[in-house]
């Protein structure tokens, strides 16, 4: 099992760089470069903030749009090419391995990519510091919080990859993923109503991702440190909500007619 | 050349002209366009609306923002305008966006209150701007420390001013220089009893010997000024009561409502001159602003509070 999982993700990994998807790595190196020395003209005092900020919502971003017009294709493009059929028909591979297999692979994939842009994004950080310090660990994880961002879009974009065609999946997918900055309003609002509102509200804004929380790059900014508790728990909840959206993903998969 | 080059080659010039020639085009039409009145707009006016549009990102946003606020104040100190319209706005912007954003609030209100052409001229949006990021960022002791001098040197209200330098001096690493102006700032402002309390409580909490000292000679004329004042209401009573001004402390000994000759810090008389108390020395105390003869101007300006207190010239 575990061999046909690494099967499926190494090769989702192989054709997302035959893609050239590591080509934003490229536009990310100037946006860094160029930032830090337009920002250190055009600005006052805000140097590093400007390249923390930057560079970190770069990061995210940049892996968010893969994440969603890589995810919505994982099943659909193999459905349309016919390829999926030889996978499941002619060798021993299960739909949820295919399921668990595809995400894998493009996690391992903007894996790699925020990596890679972490060491630039820490070069740069290093030039205008003029060293790294005990208070930049917050800066891992800032990054290691963007990482866990991109295992929960990934899942949603699979999701809608199953049911849904790319269009319909990208725009489910972004739309989900804005709603999802806005889980802690709707918390709020949710308590503010009353009655048969509140309950209906108040399930809809847990049921929504919550990428609120996933976001500190503007506390990372200003050097102010992550709470362990914090990281644990945004762990944990990524970890059962990206559970639950693959068994969705999978259930949805089991019930489609392939022939 | 073969053929293949040369296609090659003409693709590439032709890209290379038509990107030159829409280059030209962007310029006259930002020539044609330099009157639009761009820089006075805020194309969405609630910080708060701005905050939830940047999906969570609004640490760049801010970085954005502030960076057009440099640029704004810039071209038009440079045009020396006499108004800035949408610096408050923008600054607000700013802030919200990022709370935690110190430069904004410190550049900010400086770009603020200065007086036209120099800056908006609007100290009282400087100081709404900098109690603004003291209520986001508690801990940030410069904060006060602005907020302090806006109050003193623009706005004109030292009581203010004081009470600033004095919640600043209370955050854990602040100047203790903040402590002296509070003080200082206080004595001026009439409050002798808060600046004799903060005095002395620099005198018991530091080992500077400058400090103490300019600390010691503080409270030396804080007691000049309360005791000549006590001084003249008694004389001003004894005036009262027996129809005239009195020729001699004798006299308000003699009526009761003194025990003995006053002396000053310094064992010196307090002079009696037509119904005034005054120091009879009054270059030992330079901080005094009661008993002075007259003509002596006060020397407890702000600027010379300034002077003084800096840690250099403790």
């Amino acid at each position: 099992m575990i061999g046909r999982l690494w099967a499926i993700a190494f090769n989702t990994f192989r054709e997302a760089v035959r893609d050239r998807v590591l080509y934003n790595l490229i536009l990310f190196a100037l946006l860094i470069v160029g930032a830090s020395v337009l920002f250190g003209q055009i600005s006052l005092d805000i140097n590093r903030i400007v390249l923390i900020n930057l560079g970190l919502t770069a990061i995210s971003l940049f892996g968010i749009v893969i994440a969603i017009f890589i995810g919505i294709g994982l099943v659909s493009k193999e459905i349309d090419k016919r390829t999926l059929y030889t996978v499941l028909a002619a060798r021993p591979v299960r739909r949820w391995e295919f399921i668990a297999g595809k995400f894998f692979g493009l996690v391992m994939t903007l894996t790699v990519n925020a990596l890679l842009m972490s060491v630039g994004f820490f070069a740069a950080v290093l030039y205008v510091s003029h060293g790294l310090g005990r208070s930049d660990l917050s800066l891992v994880t800032a990054i290691y919080f963007i990482l866990l961002e991109f295992v929960l879009i990934t899942a949603l974009a699979l999701l809608f990859s199953t049911f849904s065609t790319p269009i319909f999946s990208s725009i489910f997918a972004f739309a989900i993923f804005a709603v999802g900055t806005f889980a802690e309003d709707m918390r709020g609002f949710a308590q503010m109503a009353h009655g048969f509102t509140r309950w209906v509200m108040t399930g809809a804004a847990y049921l929504v991702p919550n990428f609120a929380s996933l976001n500190v790059i503007g506390q990372v900014a200003h050097s102010v440190r992550v709470e362990p508790r914090l990281i644990l728990l945004n762990t944990l909840y990524v970890v059962v909500y990206t559970a639950a959206v693959l068994t969705a993903s999978v259930w949805i998969f089991e019930r489609r007619n392939l022939k | 050349m073969t053929r293949n080059l040369r296609i090659q080659t003409s693709y590439a010039l032709l890209l290379a002209a038509l990107l030159a020639l829409s280059s030209l085009l962007v310029r006259q039409v930002d020539r044609l366009r330099s009157d639009e009145p761009l820089q006075e707009v805020l194309y969405i006016p609630s910080p708060k609306v701005v905050k939830r549009m940047s999906l969570g990102y609004s640490g760049l946003l801010a970085d954005i923002y502030w960076t057009r606020v440099v640029q704004y104040f810039g071209e038009k100190h440079k045009a020396k305008a006499k108004q800035y319209l949408i610096l408050e706005p923008l600054l607000d912007m700013t802030t919200t966006l990022d709370p935690n954003l110190l430069p904004a609030y410190e550049f900010g209100s400086v770009f603020l209150a200065q007086k036209p052409p120099e800056g908006a001229g609007d100290p009282a949006a400087a100081a709404r701007l900098v109690e603004k990021g003291i209520r986001e960022n508690p801990q940030a002791w410069r904060l006060y420390y602005d907020l302090g001098y806006i109050y003193w040197l623009e706005l004109k209200d030292s009581a203010k001013a004081s009470d600033a330098f004095e919640r600043g001096s209370k955050v854990t690493g602040a100047h203790p220089w903040m402590r002296v102006m509070a003080a200082a700032l206080a004595a001026h402002a009439g409050e002798t009893e808060t600046a004799i309390y903060m005095w002395t409580n620099i005198l018991n909490s530091t080992e500077d010997q400058d400090l103490r000292a300019n600390a010691l000679n503080r409270l030396r004329c804080l007691r000049v000024d309360s005791e000549v004042k006590t001084l003249q209401e008694r004389v001003d009573l004894f005036t009262k009561q027996t129809g005239h001004l009195p020729s001699s402390w004798q006299d308000l000994i003699s009526s009761g409502l003194l025990r003995s000759t006053p002396l000053d810090p310094k064992n010196y008389r307090y002079q009696l001159v037509a119904g005034h108390v005054q120091v009879e020395k009054p270059d030992l105390f330079p901080f005094i602003t009661k008993g002075l003869p007259p003509g002596r101007e006060l020397k407890d300006m702000p600027g010379e509070v300034h002077a003084t207190a800096t840690p250099s010239a403790l």
